[in-house]
């Protein structure tokens, strides 16, 4: 069933050049006239998990229409079993990702920066088909650039704005200093689709988390796209994993799994917020709720938002002979 | 002194004469109200419960009993305080006051640290040695901080959050009570305590301070109780933050609580720590630092050193020598200045206790303990060492809160990380090595928010202190501190 759905819907994407998906894919006219029309290649929307692109296990999709309301894509909607090889993927991650060099993640996150600056006609494309005016796209692209690379300089200085030497009175040198806090979830929100996953991502990255994050569930296709973006860059299998799916079903899987440390929530639903919670609690999880309007402005573009996905630790050591 | 077998023989002459603190100086009342609005009121229900020393098991005196009624007009009375005085007062005015309630605990420590011992059990040596002079300390710390937080947030404006309500446990009755509120009031809050049903009487004395350092009225509020008060503070929709410090089991209940709401909350939960002691330790140091670890106030702590493990290869040496100190440690009257060991905080801990060294044993675990003598009256327990345990086991998992080590072994230092991070909590930890690059790579690796290099158990106002995973959110003490109590914009 599910499949046949899945052929008929492809079929009415190919007789319709204008609801292809967002891969600038045009039928071109080709110089020999007697030639047909090149047919364009559709892309696959796949999932992104411990550095691989499966489809869902679950077989199930979604369906997204265009700008036209036009057929556009069919999403994978993963399962909760996904989110779990998800998270096993982040967490076999972290200890390499928290423990390589500030300096290393701050050039990775620049390169994650070019790799998005080399395929920006892409990305402003995909945006274009997902409803924004093109100087909109544009600018959401290029601020999706620009975080990468704000978050990029942060990598090696957050640590040095928010640790601090403390003057005990014993004989101790004693000092704290931020850790990551683990495996965070995040749930990217749907205003800007690429610019609103980027200025969450990065951030939870940058200071050495691991991350399972939940495209847009309206705009998903940017964001899935983004994933061949961190593929390309040098991050670690693993460090990101992305998912489409529905937020409504996920959610509850995500507050209550014990092995994820931290969960951003990005909207401002407030049942959701509440379910998230009351399940986060099982395991003391740490809760972020951003319910920004905008995400293109100092309001998410400070070092306070890798602060929140951090520990503070604190270590003594004793001075004498 | 050695016996025929070569073992330590402590049951020589080297006793020591009772040196017993004078109580005579600590007035205890009869009977406790409530502090609300800078006055102490009667509850509304009429209902007082008893607070009992739990080294004679008789009664120190009767408390109020908030009800939910009472929670409301202390929060009532912190809103007004809040909004009429205390957040319009210029910050360093705010800061004067908490350094007048931090000169005057000076003054009166020796009381303070006589009723902290009758009403908590613990040995005076600490209530004067750390908890008393730790909390003064603490006052005196975020005094400073008043006119001062907008530095502490590069980037950022502060404004304080509102009333907070915080709950406190029983193991440090004064210091946690300073603990909440020296950084709550530095911030610009007002408050509303409750301190545990077992040991009110501290943070009662507090109350009478505070109203002779003329704060005031309603900027402190404290509501005696036990768990429905609690409840009640946590439900309340006119207070902005909560501050818990308690059982991990209680914290899941408070964050639940919360869900529905934009309160705040900090949470300050239970631990299972590990002390691990390589084989290039300085052996009796690391051996001190076990001792101090796990029967520091009978082990009522949260970052308690209750996991021990050892490099196989002085695993016996270390047992050994742990033994034999554990042979020098007094338990008993907690107003007796040699006393190392209290009292068991209550009856019902003491029951806790007991019930896992039975499951410890029926575990498979074996089970030692120091002979000493313990008094007939009274809630006692016998330093505990458990060996033969397994990851695995409820004593090595579960937090116990007494006097009580697990104690495991080790090979490599990736298998001492692995285990002393496998439990849900990640509150502190200890390292014991001559070795400064073992130190670093194994402290970055234990997931705690407090780690002691060849120390253990200390503490300054100076310092943050806080748990990863499930033993809690945020941070108290230093510069961290004062976060939970501000909104940045």
């Amino acid at each position: 069933m599910a499949n046949d759905e899945k052929l008929i819907a492809r079929a009415g994407r190919q007789g319709e050049p204008a609801a292809t998906s967002g891969v600038s894919q045009k039928p071109r006219k080709l110089a020999v006239a007697s030639e047909p029309e090149r047919v364009g290649v559709l892309k696959t929307y796949k999932l992104y998990i411990g550095g691989n692109f499966p489809r869902t296990e679950s077989g199930r999709f979604f369906k997204i229409v265009d700008r036209k309301g036009e057929p556009l894509a069919n999403m994978c909607r993963a399962s909760r079993k996904d989110f779990r090889e998800a998270v096993v993927a982040a967490r076999a991650a972290f200890a390499g990702w928290s423990a390589a060099s500030a300096y290393l993640r701050g050039q990775i996150l620049y390169r994650v920066a070019e790799m998005l600056e080399g395929r920006k006609e892409q990305f402003v494309t995909e945006l274009f088909a997902l409803g924004a005016t093109r100087p909109a796209a544009q600018g959401e692209v290029e601020e999706a650039i620009d975080r990468l690379v704000y978050f990029a300089g942060w990598c090696d200085k957050y640590q040095q704005v928010f640790s601090s030497v403390n003057p005990v009175s014993s004989s101790h040198f004693n000092f704290s200093m931020l850790e990551p806090t683990g495996v965070v979830v995040l749930v990217a929100p749907d205003k800007h689709p690429l610019l609103g996953l980027v200025a969450n991502l990065a951030p939870a990255i940058a200071g050495g988390n691991t991350v399972v994050a939940l495209a847009s569930e309206q705009l998903p296709t940017a964001a899935v796209s983004f994933a061949e973006v961190l593929h390309s860059s040098d991050v670690p299998a693993g460090v990101v994993n992305l998912l489409s799916g529905y937020r409504q079903e996920l959610l509850e899987h995500f507050a209550a799994h014990m092995d994820v440390n931290a969960l951003v929530y990005c909207g401002s639903d407030p049942g959701q917020i509440q379910q998230v919670r009351t399940l986060a609690a099982d395991n003391i999880k740490r809760v972020i709720v951003r319910g920004l309007s905008s995400w293109n402005d100092d309001d998410s573009r400070n070092p306070y938002f890798i602060a929140d996905t951090q520990e503070v630790k604190t270590t003594w050591h004793p001075v004498g002979r | 002194m050695s016996n025929d077998n070569g073992e330590l023989d402590f049951n020589t002459d080297w006793t020591y004469s009772p040196a017993p603190e004078s109580s005579e100086h600590v007035k205890i009342r009869d009977r406790y109200d409530l502090f609300i609005g800078g006055e102490f009121t009667a509850p509304e229900s009429g209902k007082y419960f008893a607070t009992v020393n739990p080294a004679t098991e008789e009664q120190l005196a009767e408390v109020a009993e908030a009800s939910s009624e009472d929670v409301d007009r202390a929060v009532r009375a912190a809103r007004k305080a809040y909004e009429q005085h205390w957040s319009r007062l210029p910050a360093v005015t705010r800061g004067k006051y908490i350094y007048r309630i931090a000169r005057v605990l000076q003054e009166r420590a020796r009381e303070f640290a006589v009723l902290e011992s009758m009403d908590g059990g613990k040995p005076i040596r600490e209530s004067r040695d750390v908890d008393i002079p730790l909390a003064a300390a603490h006052f005196f710390y975020y005094a400073g901080w008043a006119d001062k937080v907008d530095y502490a947030f590069p980037g950022r404006k502060t404004r304080p959050v509102g009333v907070a309500g915080q709950i406190i446990p029983w193991n440090f009755p004064l210091l946690m009570a300073a603990w909440k509120i020296a950084p709550a009031l530095a911030c610009g809050n007002t408050v509303v305590l409750k301190p545990a049903e077992t040991t009110p009487l501290t943070a009662l004395l507090l109350a009478e301070i505070i109203r002779e350092a003329d704060l005031p009225p309603g900027v402190v509020n404290i509501v005696t109780g036990a768990g429905a008060t609690g409840a009640a503070i946590v439900d309340h929709p006119d207070i902005d933050k909560i501050a818990f410090t308690g059982s991990t089991e209680v914290g899941r209940i408070i964050q639940k609580a919360l869900a529905g709401s934009d309160r705040r909350y900090t949470l300050e939960l239970g631990g299972k720590a590990a002390n691990i002691i390589f084989e290039d330790a300085a052996l009796d140091q690391a051996v001190e630092g076990i001792i101090n670890g796990i029967f520091f106030n009978q082990g009522h702590v949260c970052c308690a050193g209750s996991r021990l493990l050892v490099q196989e290869s002085v695993a016996d040496d270390v047992l050994a020598r742990l033994k034999d100190r554990m042979a020098t440690l007094i338990v008993g009257d907690p107003l007796d200045k040699n006393t190392d060991i209290g009292a068991i905080n209550s009856r019902a801990q003491l029951e806790t206790i007991n019930k896992y060294l039975e499951i410890g044993q029926q575990e498979g675990a074996a089970m030692y303990q120091a002979s000493c003598a313990v008094p007939e009256r009274g809630y006692w327990c016998r330093p505990t060492v458990f060996t033969g345990v397994s990851q695995s086991h409820r004593i090595v998992q579960e937090e116990i809160f007494g006097p009580v080590l697990a104690v495991q072994t080790f090979r490599t230092v990736d298998e001492a990380v692995a285990k002393a991070n496998n439990t849900p909590y990640g509150l502190s930890g200890g390292i014991w090595t001559d070795k400064g690059a073992k130190i670093f790579k194994v402290s970055s690796q234990v997931r705690a928010g407090v780690v002691w290099a060849n120390t253990f158990n200390k503490f300054d106002p100076g310092s943050p202190f806080g748990g990863y995973k499930e033993s809690g959110v945020g941070r108290e003490g230093g510069l961290h501190g004062l976060q939970p109590y501000l909104e940045l914009a």
